[in-house]
């Protein structure tokens, strides 16, 4: 008589790695466990911490929207789910060795990069992304760079959500910051900031603007400040609002009546008080940094005036020649995520910045999948990635179903992976590793008034985790 | 927003007790923001314990077109019912009922859609996003369960996922 059970189990559990512990990550194992009762999911993370955006995108006075930790927590802690922190897929271990060890890999390890604006100047020091600034007051240990806030006017280029999160930081009233998660260093910066301006300026119309009306909203509802808009962008734009699907018309209407209403009594009683004024500016694109006479830093933006050649979405910003020199000392671009190859011998599409694929399945390679903003692009909130992610899931699911993705033998998972690291140095940061930093976090945030107050290295991160 | 600091301390709570539950996959997780929701719009509930005959039937559609029938009681919003039912639509109520995303997406009937009382700009902001969107459409987190919506049904719409079919991936 002979033992069967452990080969058995070998050659019946479909084994599926996964690249990155953000939402698309969560959501794909999500789908995979609850969909097949044998698959075995590892995710693998180059943090020790998990939720990628979530913890480190995800404004600090948006906490309702991180209450998805709690059911990706709950699939970390499936006894079919394994995390692995601290681990760099491409430097540590290769994606063709995960492919070795897994039945199939799924990349959905996001956007790291910056849309690049392409402009001359744009390196100068007073000229930031949006990612690394948001990372900066989420404490992303990759952005712990200082950020100078001592000028009075702020201009932010793109008008997206993430724009609109850094004019609100950068606006709120400490009474209001200091009991987020916002990190403690970023705090006492805004708290000494000279910030009294921040303008939002975007290449096309009111109509085209990117963010949604709720950010918006709380722009509007900002404490001690004031809107300034200019009137003039607004021209036909109440003829045309009436015409749209509601989403937009209502997100116009507001705008309109911004920029344009007489204020109610409370409302001007508010305006005259405001100590910190912000505003969107319109039909406006960078054209070049100018530098200080010292060549040091950014001193002034150059904007090229734009006129809108068709309506609606699709409108496109035509320049009309004319261009503004507008002094400032700092500018923030907030034009885009973008992803990053992270192997050379997959493929990947440079002008789009995603990974090539079909429904999820990368193009031209068997076995490996992508989910998230690494599929479709930098867009779009955590439900969008969460639909995402389900996709590529059933796609993976359909795949072993319909033998186009062979788990018919056995693959050794984690323990093909596991003694490549040891031998490269590599010690991976477990599940429980991590509910120890959050604890420590958590603990940390009580003394401080806050839900958490974050660690802010990895160093530091590795440290509470071994303990 | 006014409500900020209860939200923020029962997300500080809702997590801590989700990390000590036994691993249940489910796409929605905890009633406890959304009972509050509820509860703050000044809904009378009864305290007393709840008898059989206290209970409304409400009928979801699911994405596959199948008629599901359960009953949840007063004061319940339709995302409480979803969990306490364990029913398994896929992303359900990924923000707890915090109005912080729309993937509780409801669409009801002209009839029953009157009954469901007024849309705050709060929740019209939030489903202005959701996918699908018509005019009976309402988010379940913040519809709270009367007598008088015995017999409800509720359809739950498709997913981006369903329909979008683009063949070079990208978006």
């Amino acid at each position: 008589m002979f033992i069967v059970s452990a080969s058995l189990c070998a050659v019946c559990c479909p084994k599926v790695c996964i690249v990155g512990a953000g939402p698309a990550g969560f959501y794909t194992a999500q789908h995979l466990i609850k969909s097949r009762q044998d698959v075995e999911v590892d995710i693998y993370e180059r943090l020790p911490v998990p939720f990628g955006l979530v913890r480190f995108g995800v404004a600090p006075d948006h906490p309702e929207v991180k209450n998805v930790i709690n059911t990706f927590t709950q699939t970390a802690q499936h006894s079919r789910c394994s995390f692995y922190g601290n681990v760099n897929v491409g430097t540590d271990v290769s994606v063709k060795e995960l492919q070795q060890a897994y039945h199939a890999v799924v990349l959905s390890y996001g956007a790291e990069g910056n849309r690049r604006m392409g402009v001359p100047g744009e390196d100068l020091a007073g000229v930031h992304a949006a990612k690394d600034f948001v990372g900066w007051y989420n404490g992303l240990p990759d952005n712990r760079k200082v950020f100078g806030l001592s000028t009075i006017l702020f201009f932010i280029l793109g008008q997206g959500n993430v724009a609109l999160d850094v004019a609100r930081i950068l606006l709120s009233p400490m009474d209001m910051l200091k009991k987020t998660d916002i990190t403690q260093p970023a705090l006492d910066l805004l708290a000494e900031s000279r910030i009294r301006r921040v303008l939002i300026v975007g290449r096309r119309g009111p109509m085209q603007i990117a963010c949604t009306i709720k950010e918006v909203r709380e722009m509007v509802n900002l404490p001690d400040t004031r809107p300034e808009m200019v009137a003039a962008d607004f021209k036909g734009i109440a003829e045309a609002v009436k015409e749209v699907p509601r989403p937009r018309k209502r997100l116009t209407e507001l705008l309109l009546k911004t920029a344009l209403d007489v204020p109610t009594e409370k409302e001007q009683e508010k305006r005259s008080k405001a100590s910190r004024v912000w505003g969107f500016r319109f039909f406006r694109s960078p054209v070049e940094v100018l530098p200080a006479p010292d060549l040091s830093r950014a001193a002034a933006i150059r904007l090229a005036v734009n006129r809108l050649e068709g309506s609606g979405e699709g409108a496109s910003a035509v320049p009309t020649g004319e261009v503004e020199d507008v002094p400032c000392g700092l500018v923030i671009s907030s034009i885009g995520y973008k992803s990053l190859p992270i192997d050379p011998l997959l493929p990947f599409d440079s002008r789009k910045a995603i990974v090539p694929n079909t429904m999820g399945r990368v193009q031209k390679t068997a076995g490996v999948y992508c989910s998230g903003w690494l599929k479709t692009g930098p867009t779009g909130v955590i439900g969008t990635t969460m639909n995402n992610s389900f996709d590529t899931a059933r796609a993976l699911l359909e795949d072993m179903d319909s033998g186009a993705l062979d788990v018919s033998s056995a693959k050794p998972g984690s323990q093909g992976v596991t003694p490549l690291l040891e031998k490269r140095g590599v010690k991976p940061v477990e599940f429980s590793d991590w509910e120890k930093i959050d604890n420590e976090e958590i603990k940390r945030g009580v003394a401080m008034g806050k839900p958490r107050e974050k660690l802010l290295s990895v160093d530091e991160m590795l440290h509470v985790a071994r303990t | 927003m006014c409500h900020l600091k209860n939200k923020e301390k029962l997300v500080h709570v809702t997590l801590r007790e989700s990390s000590r539950r036994a691993a249940v996959i489910s796409a929605a997780s905890l009633p406890t923001q959304s009972r509050a929701t509820c509860l703050q719009r000044g809904f009378t509930t009864s305290t007393q314990p709840l008898r059989s005959d206290n209970k409304v039937t409400v009928h979801f559609i699911n994405r596959d077109g199948e008629k599901i029938t359960v009953k949840g009681s007063p004061g319940d919003s339709l995302l409480d019912v979803v969990i306490d039912q364990d029913l398994d639509f896929d992303g359900f109520g990924a923000c707890e009922g915090t109005l912080a995303c729309s993937t509780c997406h409801l669409i009801f009937e002209e009839e029953v859609y009157k009954q469901l009382g007024p849309v705050t700009d709060e929740e019209m902001d939030m489903l202005d996003l959701a996918y699908g969107l018509t005019d009976t459409s309402r988010l379940g987190c913040q519809i709270c369960l009367t007598k008088s919506l015995e017999g409800m049904v509720a359809r739950v719409p498709e997913s981006v996922s369903d329909i979008r079919q683009s063949g070079d991936g990208s978006s």
